[in-house]
């Protein structure tokens, strides 16, 4: 359909290599999905150690944000600096679920209130407070985890899209969010487990998370529910909505006056990534065995912005490379030292929108790319 | 007001701007099938009103109807699904997408959220941007990213884009402006055609354009209707030639 994407690939090829050049060098081509999958399917369960394939596994969790950003950011032209509380509130669903599972009567008798989550008891709490009540199902808190998020994204979305509140003034608003939720966990302790979260989970339905077994099928999990992710996603963009989205970057007013209600398209895409960012909080509960305020606030959702950027904002793999790179990097730079971290991060951040706008994704369009067409057409002639 | 055979019937319509009144007591009526041109000096307030009619601007005071149903309330995306298609100023295209995919994100249908989702590439749409793109000449220049053309031809594209949701009344702000003579003769024989079943306002400035294709001419003024009437009788009038054609 696209003469000029297409146009530098010779047709004479032989099928083997033309078969591999459909894979990767055309648009829309599933080349870079399968070694994305290959990777973190195969590769990295083979040749990392369970404790290092956990960390990995925590990386992807943050993956699913970076994926979600794509969209909302990439293609919609929403960026929003507060997909902390979406990746918060779809962790800690899973974290009342499971706190409430390992605060059963027997393993709390000594409380001076047994059967309700210890950060309860020690804040003087008698009994459990209604909300918390239907987190004792495993449906209905799956269910919020999916729900909670995407209704909070829909009202703020709704509420500022249709008033045409964007741009910088959207990521200042979602900044807010993100503190306010913030500061509500942590002054709400004996609701919330406070500034330490809620800690100390154990079993899944009877099902030890903690063990080194648990940890591998968790890993797997996260991994199949990632690549879903990002395979409904690449729907997402090849549809009239993506092209939708495309054109409202560029001309909104032209996409309004075709008859589009422009708002709507925004609140989805908003509503979406949040959804996405909440499946890796709860992934992350269950793989990491806690949630924090510390993953809600302002400087986490910085950071799950900066894996999107430095993956490519337009590229739904990239953005998963985005969030191993940045966090191999940050475990590795704040053990050596953890003082430079947040500087080395923001510099990170300034030297890829400065000097590759589109990330990873657009090097490797730039660069690799043209390269391996070159390759190709001299061993094809 | 009364229900009438018009189209568009705009009355009483007033628009101010900081106390500028831009749009000021306003009426405008416009037949079936009919093509008018909007000229007037710059500044008196044309393109404001295609603003007031499509929705970009809100009015502070006045009425205009639509087939009979009043339309100041409406947002703009359920005026266009009504019927009213506004072309801008400048070629407003999606530069990034191809020529295809410009006519194709504008046919009518999948306008929703989940509609736009689920939409499928169905023959019935080939067939609309295929008949489209011969109507605006661009049918060779399907596969181009519509950033490429030219400047003519992004103005016929956006054209055609408005084609594709078959309004009933469409709106042109200067399709003109900036072509050569050739494309200009083009443009005038695409407006006469594309008028065949539908009604249209076109703001222009060119008097030869205006004669080859206008039925009726409205001649605005500081935001008021100065004179109205065929293209003979207007060209004649002499306030219009004391503040507009004079110069």
């Amino acid at each position: 359909m696209n003469p000029i994407a297409d146009a530098p690939v010779d047709t004479q090829a032989p099928p083997a290599a033309g078969w591999l050049r459909r894979m990767f060098l055309h648009r829309g081509g599933y080349g870079s999905l399968i070694v994305l999958a290959l990777l973190i399917l195969v590769v990295f369960p083979l040749t990392l150690d369970v404790f290092r394939l956990n960390l990995m596994g925590k990386y992807l969790t943050y993956a699913f944000v970076a994926v979600g950003l794509v969209i909302a950011w990439g293609y919609g032209g929403v960026l929003s600096l507060g997909q902390g509380v979406f990746f918060g509130l779809g962790g800690y669903c899973m974290a009342m679920f499971l706190k409430l599972e390992a605060s059963d009567p027997v393993s709390t008798k000594i409380q001076s209130t047994p059967g309700i989550p210890d950060f309860m008891d020690w804040n003087q709490l008698t009994a459990l407070p209604l909300w918390w009540k239907p987190f004792h199902s495993l449906p209905f808190s799956l269910l919020a985890v999916l729900v909670v998020p995407g209704l909070l994204a829909f009202i703020v979305g709704f509420a500022m899209f249709k008033r045409r509140v964007g741009g910088v003034y959207f990521a200042i608003i979602t900044q807010a969010v993100a503190l306010i939720l913030s500061v509500l966990i942590i002054g709400q302790q004996g609701y919330t487990g406070g500034v330490n979260g809620i800690t100390d989970l154990r079993t899944l339905l009877g099902w030890d998370i903690r063990g080194d077994h648990a940890k591998l099928v968790l890993y797997f999990v996260n991994a199949v529910l990632l690549l879903a992710a990002i395979l409904f996603c690449r729907r997402v963009t090849r549809s009239k909505l993506g092209t939708l989205l495309l054109a409202m970057r560029d001309k909104e007013d032209r996409v309004r006056f075709s008859g589009y209600d422009v708002a709507m398209f925004k609140v989805f895409s908003f509503c979406l990534a949040a959804v996405l960012a909440a499946i890796g909080g709860a992934m992350f509960t269950l793989q990491v065995g806690f949630m924090s305020p510390s993953f809600v606030g302002i400087v986490p959702s910085i950071e799950m912005v900066i894996y999107a950027a430095v993956g490519g904002r337009m590229s739904l793999v990239g953005a998963v490379y985005g969030a191993i790179l940045v966090n191999l990097g940050k475990t590795w730079f704040s053990e050596s030292f953890p003082n430079l971290w947040l500087f080395l991060m923001a510099a990170l951040f300034i030297g890829v929108v400065m000097a590759f706008p589109n990330g990873l994704a657009g090097l490797y369009d730039s660069h690799v790319k043209p390269w391996l067409m070159r390759r190709g057409a001299r061993s094809t002639s | 007001m009364s229900n009438t055979d018009f189209v568009l019937a705009v009355e009483g319509l007033s628009v101010a701007f900081d106390g500028f009144k831009a749009v000021d007591d306003l009426s405008l009526y416009v037949d079936r099938g009919e093509l008018r041109v909007v000229i007037g000096p710059n500044g008196a307030g044309k393109t404001t009103l295609l603003d007031l009619i499509c929705g970009k601007t809100r009015a502070n005071a006045g009425s205009i109807k639509f087939r009979n149903e009043e339309m100041t309330r409406l947002p703009e995306f359920r005026r266009v699904r009504k019927g009213i298609g506004r072309k801008f100023q400048t070629p407003s295209i999606y530069e990034n997408l191809t020529v295809f995919q410009n006519l194709e994100v504008s046919f009518p249908r999948g306008r929703g959220v989940f509609g736009a989702l689920a939409f499928k590439r169905t023959s019935d749409v080939l067939d609309r941007v295929k008949s489209v793109a011969q109507e605006i000449g661009l049918e060779k220049e399907l596969d181009l990213e519509a950033g490429l053309l030219s400047h003519g031809q992004k103005q016929w594209l956006e054209i055609g884009m408005l084609l594709m949701q078959e309004p009933e009344l469409l709106m042109l702000d200067e399709p003109i402006a900036g072509m050569s003579v050739r494309e200009r003769e083009i443009t005038a024989e695409l407006l006469k055609r594309i008028c065949q079943n539908r009604s249209m306002i076109v703001i222009e400035h060119d008097m030869a354009f205006v004669e080859q294709i206008a039925h009726k001419v409205t001649v605005m003024h500081q935001g008021k209707i100065l004179a109205e009437g065929p293209m003979e009788k207007v060209q004649s009038d002499q306030r219009v030639i004391d503040v507009y054609l004079g110069h």
